[in-house]
């Protein structure tokens, strides 16, 4: 659908590379009383601990916690850039994603740790379950008395959400949950239906929406040539005069072509689901769903007919419905 | 004390009741403080419907999962995770494992925690094991 442009992909792609911390400071050494609380916290009664670290505190022996690192943040310039400029295409919430971890040596109290990071890699725009962004990903690595302990490869989701309606509670919103979903069957089954996308009507195809009112689907039609034209629009591409009136379609139509939508999931529509360019009997063509056939039963030249389908209490859609041959 | 591991092998399941104290204390003891793992409604205000796991804590978990079950002799060397559903209070995430290979003195464990929502974690745990620990017929 809508391209990304490819500048500001390259924009993001500059910062690969780059670096994300430098000479960061453990706020604390690694010590007993920050252990006991992890391994409470885990439930973890390794008696090696708190002897030594449990490895997967790794990150915790990096992270600045409520004061921050004294003297301000090791990250670089670069990448708070980088994340100012996702903010600023709207991708304003993060997530994490991925977390891998290296340890070459156990770390035990007493020691000091220092950090640098590198930025990775930028995704291309991925659409995920709670919005659109990109992931990026960081590499760490650990040092304790100047030998390496560990890497701590990272990766977030920057997105922008998708946006909640004020009249929907947030346990409504199965597409807006913190984390990424990518695999289909992590989906709540339970959870009730988003509602389909509003269509933007305005006065150059109020006709349209009144005719679907009344089980109609009408095309405009040029006074001026003749010519059919969909979808609706102010003036003839022919002939460019702003004259119309309308014709009601038969109904009778075949699939010009069409697309199987795996891929990312949308709120209220359940994938796989096939959306068909249908040409009607009259010659132009409309985007609509195939209904009454499986998603991989549809073909290109089938024949199908218009019904209308009422999607809630407030839409009502012209679809066609597929004959099985 | 050597440990026995074979490939194929499967890790008894290990139920973690997600309670708020257990999000909240794992996301203090990693030194997390986004308000997302600690205030519901500054969560909500974000999109969520209540307070989360941190990815830290999760790590965490999966660490505790392996070692104890290999015993305390054995180091972890590599933890990789990728988080999926949530974990929301309330809920129970179940962590199962599997020996997918024993080489060399180490063993790889592929682990996933399911909770009622779906797969919260998928990873994979290379474990070095105790020297001398019979590793068993390798599949």
């Amino acid at each position: 659908m809508s391209a990304e442009p490819e500048e500001w992909y390259e924009k993001l792609r500059a910062y690969e590379g780059r670096v994300a911390a430098s000479g960061g400071q453990g706020r604390d050494p690694v010590n007993e009383p920050m252990i006991r609380h992890w391994c409470e916290a885990m439930g973890d009664t390794n008696p090696a601990y708190p002897g030594i670290a449990p490895p997967t505190m790794l990150q915790a022996w990096t992270m600045g916690g409520l004061g921050g690192h004294p003297g301000g943040s090791a990250r670089s310039e670069a990448y708070d850039e980088l994340l100012a400029l996702l903010d600023e295409a709207g991708c304003t919430s993060v997530v994490a994603t991925d977390c891998e971890q290296e340890y070459l040596r156990p770390l035990r109290p007493g020691d000091r740790i220092t950090f640098d990071a590198v930025i990775e890699s930028v995704s291309p725009r991925k659409t995920t379950k709670l919005g659109t962004g990109h992931f990026v990903t960081t590499r760490m690595d650990i040092q304790a008395g100047g030998e390496l302990v560990g890497t701590h490869r990272f990766r977030i989701l920057k997105y922008a959400p998708v946006r909640r309606k004020p009249d929907q509670q947030p346990d409504q919103q199965p597409d807006q949950k913190p984390n990424p979903e990518r695999e289909p069957e992590q989906r709540p089954q339970q959870e009730p239906k988003a509602r389909r996308p509003r269509p933007v009507i305005n006065r150059d195809n109020a006709g349209f929406w009144e005719g679907v009112a009344a089980h109609q689907l009408l095309i405009q039609r040029c006074t001026g040539c003749g010519t059919l034209r969909f979808p609706w629009l102010p003036g003839c591409g022919g002939c460019g005069s702003p004259e119309w009136d309308t014709v009601a379609a038969s109904g009778a139509g075949t699939v010009f072509s069409y697309v199987v939508m795996h891929h990312p999931p949308f709120p209220a529509f359940d994938p796989p689901y096939a959306v068909g360019l249908i040409e009607l009997a009259e010659g132009v063509r409309i985007v609509s769903n195939i209904t009454g056939v499986p998603h991989d039963k549809v073909r290109i030249g089938m024949p199908v007919e218009l019904e209308f389908l009422r999607a809630d209490d407030e839409l009502e859609l012209p679809v066609f419905r597929g004959a099985v041959a | 004390m050597t440990v026995t591991v074979r490939a194929g092998e499967a890790l008894p399941p290990l139920h973690i009741p997600i309670t708020r104290t257990l999000i909240v204390s794992g996301a203090l003891a990693s030194r997390d403080y986004q308000d997302v793992h600690h205030d519901a409604e500054a969560a909500r205000e974000k999109g969520s419907p209540d307070i989360f796991m941190n990815i830290l804590t999760t790590n965490g978990l999966v660490g505790r999962y392996i070692t104890d079950h290999f015993g305390p002799r054995v180091h972890l060397r590599k933890v990789a995770i990728r988080l999926g559903a949530p974990n929301y209070p309330g809920d129970e995430m179940v962590l199962t494992g599997e020996v997918t290979s024993v080489a060399d003195g180490t063993a790889e464990v592929a682990v996933t925690g399911t909770n009622g929502i779906g797969r919260h974690v998928t990873g994979t745990v290379t474990v070095e094991l105790p020297t001398g620990s019979p590793t068993g017929a390798v599949r």
